[in-house]
């Protein structure tokens, strides 16, 4: 389980997030929805140890991550696999050295398997015959793909995704869908997902919470999201300029 | 007002020194950590070291050929032109070329490390390393690190080698002088502890240059301009710490002002 509790982190004087609390629990998939600059992308890094709140604490199976000293943060790290929402990828290393990134180092694993991994691992996402590609080689959708393949190849058992169906098309959207579906069955795997795509929301989360003005103002299933009485909630789930929602 | 103009400065010196040191410890102690990264090492040894070669051959030759010229021409004023070869051959091994070389390198190899690993800040694949348990410094700072450490002064022996025979080559052509009497002079005064000084400052030089080029790398915010700022940023100060620390070293290591 994972435990964030009133998270604060402001940048200079802008405060992103102020007051997040959520509970992940283990074995489901967390889907958090929120307006773009919401502070979705910030909520992750902090859940993984990227970044240090002002205050506030995330315990991820009974251990405060925020009070860790780096080398248990390293040892900690090692449960994650978290997809960038800008995909990151080691743009000096090939897409199948990519892909093999958080698996080269296991001693119960020679060449061969580790391509068998790196091939299987590609196939899932949608993709074939690129592992000698440089990622400069790719085109958007499948730089996101790479991300994903490379993530999952790692068989961590707690997976993020930032935003992993933005910039693919619908068929290839659903098919990441139906992946991360897939992978979250497992009942050893918790999924943490962002994503402004609602349809896919609605498909892969047990729980969807909604991130609004740095707090988590709902948390539900997918059928209690989609028949909220918060007129802000109701808003984003629709789609509409008109609402509560002021755009600056 | 006033003091906070000066006072602001001055601990962001100091905190940015503080954090420099404890990136080099971290950089040092992390060498011995397995997993050992051979490859990483291997291919900074050939980027940043191998192809190096051509810019301190030009720059020694060159160096060499001038100096021999300019000495010669002095030392004539005062008919002390036989010890051409016995001043080139000093002021080369011990001052000019492991400062030279160190400058050419800084320009060359810090700018270089300075840019990719900002890329790689501003583009969060710094970030995704530490997702995938590895740790930047250990795996982009030690491997630079190490591979400088060892080629520096390499090159810098390449190039005292190198600006003794211009040295030697203007001194034959251009002024006539017999290389024999060049040599000789030569293998009269120039003694080993001339070579090794400058050798030792040279490690100290590629330390600097590996260590600077990175920190300012992984301190890079905000995009394709950051990149650039902390390109800029690294060259000239691991070219300031080579001019400044070049004189201390003078005073200190042992010989070196026989
Ligand atoms: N490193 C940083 N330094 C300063 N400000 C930052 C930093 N990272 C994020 N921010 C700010 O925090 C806010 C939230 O950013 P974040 O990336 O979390 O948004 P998001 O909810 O993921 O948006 P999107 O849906 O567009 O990806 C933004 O206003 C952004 O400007
Ligand atoms: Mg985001």
């Amino acid at each position: 389980m994972i435990e964030i509790r009133d998270l604060h982190k402001s940048f200079a004087d802008k405060k992103v997030l102020r007051g997040v609390n959520l509970i992940i629990e283990p074995g489901q998939t967390t889907t958090i929805i929120g307006g773009s600059g919401s502070g979705k992308s910030v909520l992750f890094k902090h859940v993984i140890g990227l970044m240090k709140p002002d205050s506030g604490s995330i315990f991820v199976e009974g251990e405060d991550i925020t009070k860790m000293s780096e080398s248990e943060l390293y040892r900690m790290v090692d449960k994650f696999g978290m997809v960038f929402q800008s995909g990151a990828l080691f743009d000096s290393l090939s897409v199948g050295a990519n892909v093999a990134f958080g698996i080269k180092n296991r001693k119960d694993m020679d060449a061969a398997a580790i391509d068998l991994i790196i091939e299987r691992s590609l196939n899932q996402v949608g993709l074939s015959d690129i592992a000698q590609l440089l990622p400069a080689e790719l085109s958007g959708g499948m730089k996101k793909r790479v991300a994903i393949a490379r993530v999952i190849a790692k068989e961590p058992a707690i997976i993020m995704f930032d935003e992993p169906t933005t910039g693919l098309d619908p068929i290839m959207a659903d098919m990441i869908n139906e992946l991360i579906i897939k992978v979250s069955a497992d009942p050893a795997i918790t999924s943490i997902v962002i994503t402004h795509d609602m349809i896919s929301a609605y498909k892969i989360s047990d729980k969807i919470a909604v991130l609004f003005e740095g707090e988590i103002i709902e948390t539900g299933s997918p059928e209690e999201i989609r028949n909220t009485k918060n007129a802000v909630v109701r808003q984003f789930i629709e789609g509409k300029a008109e609402g509560p929602i002021k755009i600056r | 007002m006033r003091a906070d103009k000066i006072k602001q400065p001055l601990s962001s010196f100091a905190r940015k020194s503080g954090e420099i040191f404890i990136l080099t410890a971290k950089a040092i102690a992390l060498i011995f950590k397995r997993p050992f990264n051979f490859r990483l090492i291997e291919s900074h040894l050939y980027l940043d070291g191998i192809k190096s070669i051509p810019v301190i051959f030009l720059m020694a030759v060159f160096t060499g050929g001038v100096l021999a010229l300019q000495s010669y021409y002095g030392l004539q004023r005062f008919g002390a032109e036989v010890f051409t070869g016995s001043l080139v051959g000093v002021s080369l091994t011990k001052e000019l070329i492991p400062v030279l070389t160190g400058l050419m390198l800084a320009g060359r190899v810090s700018a270089s490390y300075s840019a990719e690993i900002g890329t790689m800040v501003v583009t969060e694949q710094v970030d995704a390393l530490f997702t995938f348990g590895v740790n930047p410094v250990k795996y982009l700072v030690s491997p630079r690190l190490i591979a400088l450490v060892i080629m520096t002064p390499l090159l810098t022996l390449f190039g005292d080698f190198v600006a003794i025979m211009g040295g030697r080559l203007v001194a034959a052509l251009v002024v006539h002088q017999n290389p024999n009497l060049f040599d000789s002079q030569l293998f009269v005064s120039l003694e080993i502890w001339d070579v090794l000084s400058g050798l030792i400052k040279s490690v100290f030089f590629g330390l600097t240059i590996a260590v600077i080029g990175s920190y300012f790398g992984l301190k890079t915010e905000g995009g394709a301009k950051g990149v650039g700022r902390a390109t800029t940023t690294a060259v000239v100060v691991s070219s300031v710490i080579i001019l400044v620390s070049d004189f201390f070293w003078t005073k200190i290591l042992p010989f070196s002002l026989r």
